[in-house]
């Protein structure tokens, strides 16, 4: 074989390659769309972060407000709900770990990691706000407020009893209630997602 | 830059033949919008200024309910702030059926809401007005000048704020006065036989239009200090009508363009690739 | 199995034999692309490629824009505009289905005009033409039903138009009209009815393709000569045949490629300008628009459809004999559906003993008029129903029949054709120099 057969044989193959390339990532750009639709659509993800205004809500209640299809609990705690939290060791509880999706995972569930920090410039004592999922992580009914063993929550559906920082305590539920990514934006608003 | 172009509609057109057939002639100005062409865009500022001569007339009756608060921070948008929009929304009132325990209230808008509807009955929605009025270009709506041109809806919106007149003096000199205003932009409206001649042909433009002449001129004050005349203020709002219609348009003629580029790219491969494969069989010169 | 002799497939490790006997499916594939096709098609033999292609990218955009579309009369345009709107990607797949329709019909034009110059339709292709042309009314009646979906102010008053042909059936037609809308008007029943039909048929059409491509696998392509490739034996075959992979699957992606850019730059740029813009204004069965235009592939047929008016002689003469019951809307009707019975039978009207139109001198001018006359009738579709349109309708409508009913079989006898080639290789080695022979640089004719 010449050295030029060589060469054109270099040089066609190049080319072919370079076709076959061109043609795979050409397809690629055209099957990415047909899959990324799936995805939420603009106005699914615009839903995904909403604004609860808490101005309203007086020590000792809570505002339910519904969040993705599911409701969420803003509870303004007092005092005393908040030392009775407190005294507790985090190994005496069934779930150790935080489950606050602002913290790392593996956080403990201490009542700082399981509070939503007060912004500067609020009169809320710190620590006072408290925001979690209402679905008991037992088979995801609502739990009810201010009533059970440990005067927080308690899911009337298999006996489940949660604390003044929604950790569970007693009964077959799992874990604690899971706390979403929050966030003050101003004194009185808080951001979900 | 302004052309002027006259463009006849056709109106009352019926598939049986001897249908009586009215030609309405129209005044449509071919504007030299920024969006036009294959690499136009929207002009942030100008839809910054239509959204407020939208926000401060147009939304008095008219709805604009396929259109979400959020998209007017989009980048290829008005692109507002995100507290500004925010802050604009609130300024709506929407009916939310999750209140009051199911039976629904009355709340200030979020960024995931939409555009009120229209007030008032007989005001369309304008979100796609700017679309579905691209037909009246060309000879007989083939759309040749819409593709020579870059004449659509936006052209005709903003010739339709800017073609109300005087009433001609064949009309003014009517017993009983046309109802509406005259617009020489305007082909569906209502027409007086006063104005036809003997064989029904129209002798002026345009026709009566029911919506009083929304724009003057001054009508709003810009932040930036822009002159507000009815000429710009009519361009402005059929520029923020046009992306109310199409916001996508930007992304579109991106998508477009890799397209092209890259389709051609791989034609020329697959030109040399065949040549090549050919080449044994048609036995051209052995190269 | 029948056919151009050439090699099959033959399983040779152990594990292909294994399959083989339970599902000959390899040697299925391999016996496809590998089959001998004339080497001297020319380019307008790629508009098959194209139409498949078309096909599956409006199957595949069709699927992912139900994911998103509500067939329901409040819901329609809103689910529509919420793709355009704020479906990730939702505007470009939506677009590229709705101009992927006029693709889909610029190509089968141009594909069926090919067929009608190069005699594709003539024996023993017969089964193909007939196949092809079922797949051209089974495409017209999903694009058709297709652009109801949206429920804009064409689709409405569109559908009202179109079902109301079948209304024009003496005696049953009302019934008929009834039982297409599922009520006496258009609305949801029919908006529900005509999705999921415009989701069925083009898997019905998917699968008549592959009968299509069976039936002139089995004849073997028809090419620019109507010459047959020469079956007496495998050597005699590979002479005027390459097989299809590489050779056409190469030349038929080139040229893919090229429509797509144009695609492309339609989609991107003006993916508006074939659409009516009255379909962004949401139904309202209480306004008409002032002016009802199919869109721009059915315009040729909506011409035909209403050329013939009560004032022209045939028609009062069809009335008079059939005594009133053929009146001038069913005549009408009759007419459209007519002109595609006539292109269908096209094989048996064709008297001519040579096959393609390259060798037809007299054909030839008639075949351009015929071309003409469609795109006349394209444009006249779209013109108002008044002087000079009418008259300019009804001489193309008849010479629309004309060409089919008169002219081919009467042409076949009296037109005297040139001698083609006598083989394939002969006429690719006329237009290419042939291997060995005295030229050795030959700029191709074509």
């Amino acid at each position: 074989m010449s050295h030029a057969d060589e060469h054109q044989g270099t040089r066609r193959d190049f080319l072919y390659y370079a076709t076959a390339g061109a043609a795979v990532v050409i397809g690629g750009a055209a099957v990415w769309p047909l899959v990324n639709q799936m995805n939420p659509s603009a106005d699914v993800q615009a839903l995904a972060s909403i604004r609860v205004d808490v101005s309203g809500i007086a020590e000792g209640t809570q505002l339910t407000v519904l969040w993705q299809g599911k409701p969420v609990f803003i509870r303004y705690r007092t005092p005393a709900e908040i030392e009775a939290s407190q005294a507790v060791a985090v190994t005496d509880l069934p779930d150790q770990g935080a489950e606050n999706a602002n913290l790392p995972a593996g956080s403990e569930a201490t009542d700082a990691n399981r509070a939503l920090p007060t912004p500067e410039g609020s009169e809320v004592a710190p620590g006072a706000w408290l925001v979690q999922m209402g679905v008991c992580t037992h088979l995801g009914c609502v739990p009810l407020g201010e009533q059970g063993d440990f005067g927080g929550w308690f899911c009337p559906c298999h006996g489940s009893h949660y604390d003044t920082a929604g950790r569970i305590r007693k009964g077959p539920a799992p874990r604690n209630l899971p706390v979403p990514v929050a966030s003050f934006v101003d004194a009185t608003t808080i951001q979900l997602g | 830059m302004l052309r002027k172009l006259t463009l006849t509609a056709m109106a009352a057109l019926a598939i049986s033949a001897g249908a009586a057939t009215a030609e309405t002639e129209v005044e449509i100005h071919d504007f030299d919008f920024p969006f036009e062409g294959p690499f136009g865009s929207y002009d942030t500022m100008q839809l910054q200024r239509g959204l407020k001569i939208y926000t401060e007339v147009c939304a008095a009756c008219h709805g604009l309910e396929r259109v979400a608060f959020r998209t007017l921070h989009d980048e290829t948008g008005p692109a507002l702030p995100e507290d500004q929009m925010r802050a604009y929304a609130a300024n709506f009132e929407v009916f939310d059926k999750a209140l009051a325990d199911g039976e629904g209230d009355y709340r200030a808008a979020t960024p995931a809401d939409y555009y009120p509807a229209s007030s008032l009955s007989n005001a369309p929605d304008l979100s796609l007005m700017a679309k579905s009025r691209a037909g009246f270009h060309g000879p007989y709506g083939t759309g040749i000048s819409q593709f020579v041109n870059g004449m659509g809806g936006a052209e005709y919106i903003a010739s339709l704020m800017d073609g109300y007149e005087e009433e001609p003096a064949c009309a003014a000199e009517m017993e009983t006065p046309m109802e509406g205003a005259y617009n020489v932009a305007f082909a569906n409206g209502g027409f007086p036989d006063a104005c036809k001649d003997e064989h029904g042909h129209h002798t002026v433009p345009g026709s009566w239009i029911a919506m009083p002449q929304p724009l003057y001129g001054d009508d709003v004050e810009f932040d930036d200090g822009h002159e507000a005349t009815l000429e710009s203020e009519s361009q402005d709002v059929a520029a923020f009508l046009m992306w109310a219609a199409e916001p996508k348009m930007t992304a579109r003629k991106q998508a477009g363009l890799t397209g092209v580029i890259f389709l051609s790219l791989l034609s020329v491969l697959l030109y040399l690739t065949n040549k090549r494969i050919w080449a044994p069989h048609k036995n051209k010169l052995k190269d | 199995m029948a056919g151009i002799p050439h090699d099959h497939y033959e399983p040779k490790s152990g594990g292909e034999k294994w399959l083989n006997n339970r599902l000959p499916i390899v040697g299925l594939i391999h016996d496809a692309l590998f089959i001998p096709t004339p080497k001297n098609l020319n380019w307008m033999w790629i508009w098959g490629i194209v139409l498949a292609f078309t096909l599956i990218l409006q199957i595949a955009t069709g699927v992912v824009l139900v994911m998103h579309y509500t067939p329901h009369v409040d819901l329609a345009f809103a689910s529509v505009e919420h793709i355009m709107r704020d479906v990730n990607g939702g505007h470009m797949i939506r677009y590229f289905h709705s101009n992927g329709a006029s693709l889909f019909f610029v190509a089968v034009y141009l594909h069926i005009f090919r067929g009608l110059y190069y005699g594709s339709y003539k024996a023993p292709r017969e089964v193909t033409w007939i196949i092809g042309m079922l797949m051209y009314l089974l495409m017209m009646g999903t694009a058709f039903m297709g652009y109801v979906l949206p429920w804009g102010q064409m689709s409405f008053h569109g559908t009202a138009v179109i079902t109301g042909l079948f209304g024009a059936i003496p005696f049953i037609g009302e019934s008929i009209q009834t039982w297409l809308l599922g009520a006496g008007a258009v609305g949801q029943p029919a908006l529900n009815r005509f999705f999921s039909l415009h989701y069925l048929m083009p898997f019905i059409l998917l699968g008549l393709t592959i009968v299509h491509i069976w039936a002139f696998h089995t004849t073997g392509n028809n090419n620019p000569t109507g010459v047959e490739v020469r079956r007496t034996s495998k050597e005699d075959a590979a002479k005027d045949t390459l097989p299809f992979w590489p050779y056409f699957v190469i030349k038929d992606l080139f040229a893919l490629a090229i429509i797509l850019a144009v695609f492309m730059a339609i989609v991107g740029f003006m993916p508006n300008y074939l659409g009516h813009p009255d379909n962004y204004i949401p139904a309202n069965p209480l306004a008409t628009p002032s002016h009802i235009v199919p869109e721009w592939y059915f315009l040729p047929f909506y011409a035909i459809l209403r050329a013939f008016t009560a004032d022209v002689w045939v028609v009062q003469l069809v009335n008079w004999v059939t005594f009133g019951i053929v009146d001038a809307k069913f005549f009408g009707v009759l007419a459209m559906f007519g002109a595609i019975a006539v292109m269908a039978l096209a094989p048996w009207l064709d008297t001519s003993s040579v096959r393609s139109g390259r060798f037809r001198p007299t054909f030839k001018w008639y075949f351009a008029l015929l071309v003409v006359d469609f795109v006349v009738l394209a444009w006249v579709g779209a013109q108002p129903a008044e002087f000079p349109y009418d008259w300019i309708s009804l001489i193309a409508a008849t010479y629309w029949f004309a060409y089919f009913l008169v002219i081919l079989p009467l042409l076949g006898v009296m037109e005297k054709p040139l001698t083609p080639p006598a083989t394939i290789e002969d006429d690719f080695n006329a237009h290419y120099a042939p291997t060995g022979g005295t030229k050795t640089i030959v700029n191709p004719a074509e």
